[in-house]
């Protein structure tokens, strides 16, 4: 952690150098490999951020999806009519600051960057709102009730969009100002990370998770619990926030059916088998999650499945079932990979529940 | 002598059962007090009605004076009554020293947004407990067993970590939950020189629940006697020892 911010700041000029080189020589073949490298910050986002609430605070919530749909709509609604209407109110033909503006000769705009920032930040805070008013009532809960009222609150955000016309309703919504690039994606990614380790790296930080291993006896010590829920719930949900407004400002669409239950269950997997609490295991979990699937794709579609499978039968003589068909159903075995990681480690990539924290044996005698 | 904890005439039901019954008692700043009884006769439940995480039905709880009803246990906790648990409950996933350092929590200056500046307020503070943690650690010889998960620590020491970890809460009275429980002998010997120990170092009062007679006859100055969620006696322990009510309820008639 000591170097921890000067790590960070290096790592975002890089970025940037990065994100200027990357972002203007577009091809065709490049966008497709550029997509998975965006949905893979998105995913570290979503991933970190989740494991603070899960993995460090011992707090299990199924309603990452609903966080990041109220930050993907949020933004949404910011970059294509919030926004402009405040900049048209300021500096439109008729607007307040005109006849100041006017005279001088300054034109109001915003530039990409900038509107990225605003309506990502905007998507945050509300997404970190509505993660406050759904953590105040229902941290009392604990362990299986609270996923269930997580997992309702985030199908209550679908549905409510679902029948807002406003936000497009189910025909989704278009997202003007498509400005997600690299750079911000793993700024952001980078951001969460630093906040999620300095926070738990810290006296303050160790109450999330005494509040983990014991809310009897965290609260003996003088801990508020509720507190330390409620802090954990709505940082997890700001950077929820943060990645959906990402997300919909880099697809420039979406859809409530994009943050359904299912997308919730995609990041805890992140978590789980990254291993909670192991920040380092949960960012290799969301890069691992979000390549296999493209991965397994990319695999059934090479000469080497069909010619494997000719040698595999000549030596065996027995016909064996598509092996083509079985890598194109990638799902299927994308959920088996999954079954033999849980099965062989179950404690995650990185992680063993205990502390991910360095672990020395006891001294052998006094 | 001056009364720092007060229980004035203190009931707790659940239901249909009074599980503590017009409770009086008084603990005096820097008095070692006892408080024994046959298994459920309320003793844990009176830890958990001083520590508010049971709220007495009737009565009031005085600590120095303030009125300690409808207070949570963190707030109870941070105006100076620490406890253990009769079954250890430290954080399992932590290092004995994290478990020491957790309890610092209480009297943080730094919020979260120091622990994400980390200027140099934060790190005194950080310093300065980690220092603090490990005075505490060397005091009670488990300065060794600082980086080991508590959870892998024999029995009796994680017994002397939680006392570690409540003593770093700074409290003016310490409630020990059974602290002999599952020791042998030479191990509670050891404990009574321990807790005797603590009282004058610290200069703390301690509420003491034990089975173990020769524990609590040999360190408290006073005893409290519960039977059936009922003070059946009070006294020193030569007047419980020779009291045929307490001799009754243990022994039978």
């Amino acid at each position: 952690m000591r170097h921890a911010r000067a790590l960070l700041a290096v790592f975002l000029v890089l970025l940037f150098l990065f994100a200027l080189f990357i972002e203007h020589p577009f091809s065709t073949h490049f966008s497709y490999y550029y997509d998975i490298l965006i949905n893979i910050g998105i995913n570290i986002i979503l991933a970190v951020s989740l494991n603070l609430v899960n993995g460090y605070t011992g707090q299990f919530s199924l309603g990452h999806a609903g966080f990041m749909a109220v930050g993907a709509y949020a933004a949404g609604s910011w970059s294509t009519h919030l926004g402009p209407s405040i900049i048209n109110l300021l500096a439109g033909s008729s607007g307040i600051l005109t006849p100041l503006l006017q005279p001088l000769g300054i034109q109001l705009a915003v530039g990409d960057n900038v509107s990225l920032l605003i309506s990502t930040l905007f998507g945050g805070l509300l997404a970190a709102l509505a993660g406050l008013a759904v953590g105040i009532p229902s941290l009392r809960l604990r362990g299986d009730y609270l996923a269930i009222v997580t997992l309702g609150f985030g199908e209550i955000i679908r549905t409510l969009i679902l029948n807002i016309d406003f936000l497009g309703a189910a025909r989704g919504m278009s997202v003007t100002g498509t400005y997600t690039n690299v750079f911000w994606t793993f700024g952001f990614a980078a951001v969460a990370i630093y906040v999620v380790l300095g926070l738990v790296n810290s006296t303050y930080g160790r109450g999330f998770l005494t509040v983990r291993d014991d809310e009897v006896a965290a609260e003996a010590m003088g801990i508020n619990t509720t507190k330390y829920k409620v802090i954990a719930f709505v940082v997890g949900a700001f950077f929820a926030g943060t990645a959906g407004s990402l997300y919909a400002q880099f697809t420039g669409y979406v859809t409530p059916e994009g943050f359904n239950f299912f997308k919730s269950v995609d990041v805890v997997v992140m978590v789980i088998l990254g291993g909670m609490g192991s920040t380092a295991g949960v960012v290799v979990a969301a890069i691992l999650l979000t390549i296999l699937p493209e991965l397994l794709r990319t695999l059934a579609h090479t000469d080497f499945v069909p010619a494997l499978q000719t040698s595999l039968e000549s030596v065996i003589k027995i016909h064996l079932p598509p092996l083509q068909g079985l890598l194109e159903n990638r799902l299927i075995l994308y959920s088996l990979l999954l079954i033999i990681l849980m099965l062989t480690r179950p404690q995650g990539l990185f992680g063993d529940l205990a502390g991910s924290r360095k672990r020395v044996a006891p001294p052998a005698s006094k | 002598m001056s009364s720092l904890l007060k229980v004035d005439r203190c009931t707790i039901r659940f239901g249909g059962l009074t599980a503590v019954s017009n409770l009086d008692m008084t603990i005096g700043s820097r008095e070692l007090v006892g408080l024994i009884g046959p298994n459920g006769a309320g003793k844990t439940t009176v830890f958990n009605m001083i520590t508010g995480v049971y709220q007495p039905t009737e009565g009031s709880i005085f600590l120095n004076d303030e009125r300690l009803n409808g207070l949570k246990p963190f707030n109870i906790t941070a105006r100076g009554i620490a406890r253990t648990f009769q079954n250890i409950r430290l954080f399992v996933s932590l290092t004995v020293f994290d478990n020491v350092r957790a309890a610092f929590n209480l009297h943080l200056k730094n919020g979260p947004i120091h622990a994400l500046t980390r200027g140099g307020k934060f790190k005194r503070e950080e310093s300065d407990i980690e220092e603090q943690a490990l005075d505490l650690l060397k005091i009670f010889n488990l300065e060794r067993f600082r980086d080991v998960m508590c959870k892998n620590l024999p029995y009796g020491d994680q017994r002397r970590l939680e006392i570690v970890r409540a003593l770093a809460t700074k409290p003016r009275l310490l409630l020990l939950d059974e602290p002999a429980a599952g020791m042998n002998p030479t191990e509670k010997s050891a404990l009574m020189t321990l807790i005797e120990f603590i009282q004058e170092k610290f200069d703390i009062s301690v509420l003491l629940v034990e089975h173990d007679m020769r524990v609590v006859m040999g360190i408290c100055k006073r005893i409290y006697v519960l039977d059936y969620g009922l003070t059946i006696a009070e006294g020193a322990p030569e007047e419980i020892r020779r009291d045929p009510k307490v001799i009754q309820a243990y022994l039978g008639e």
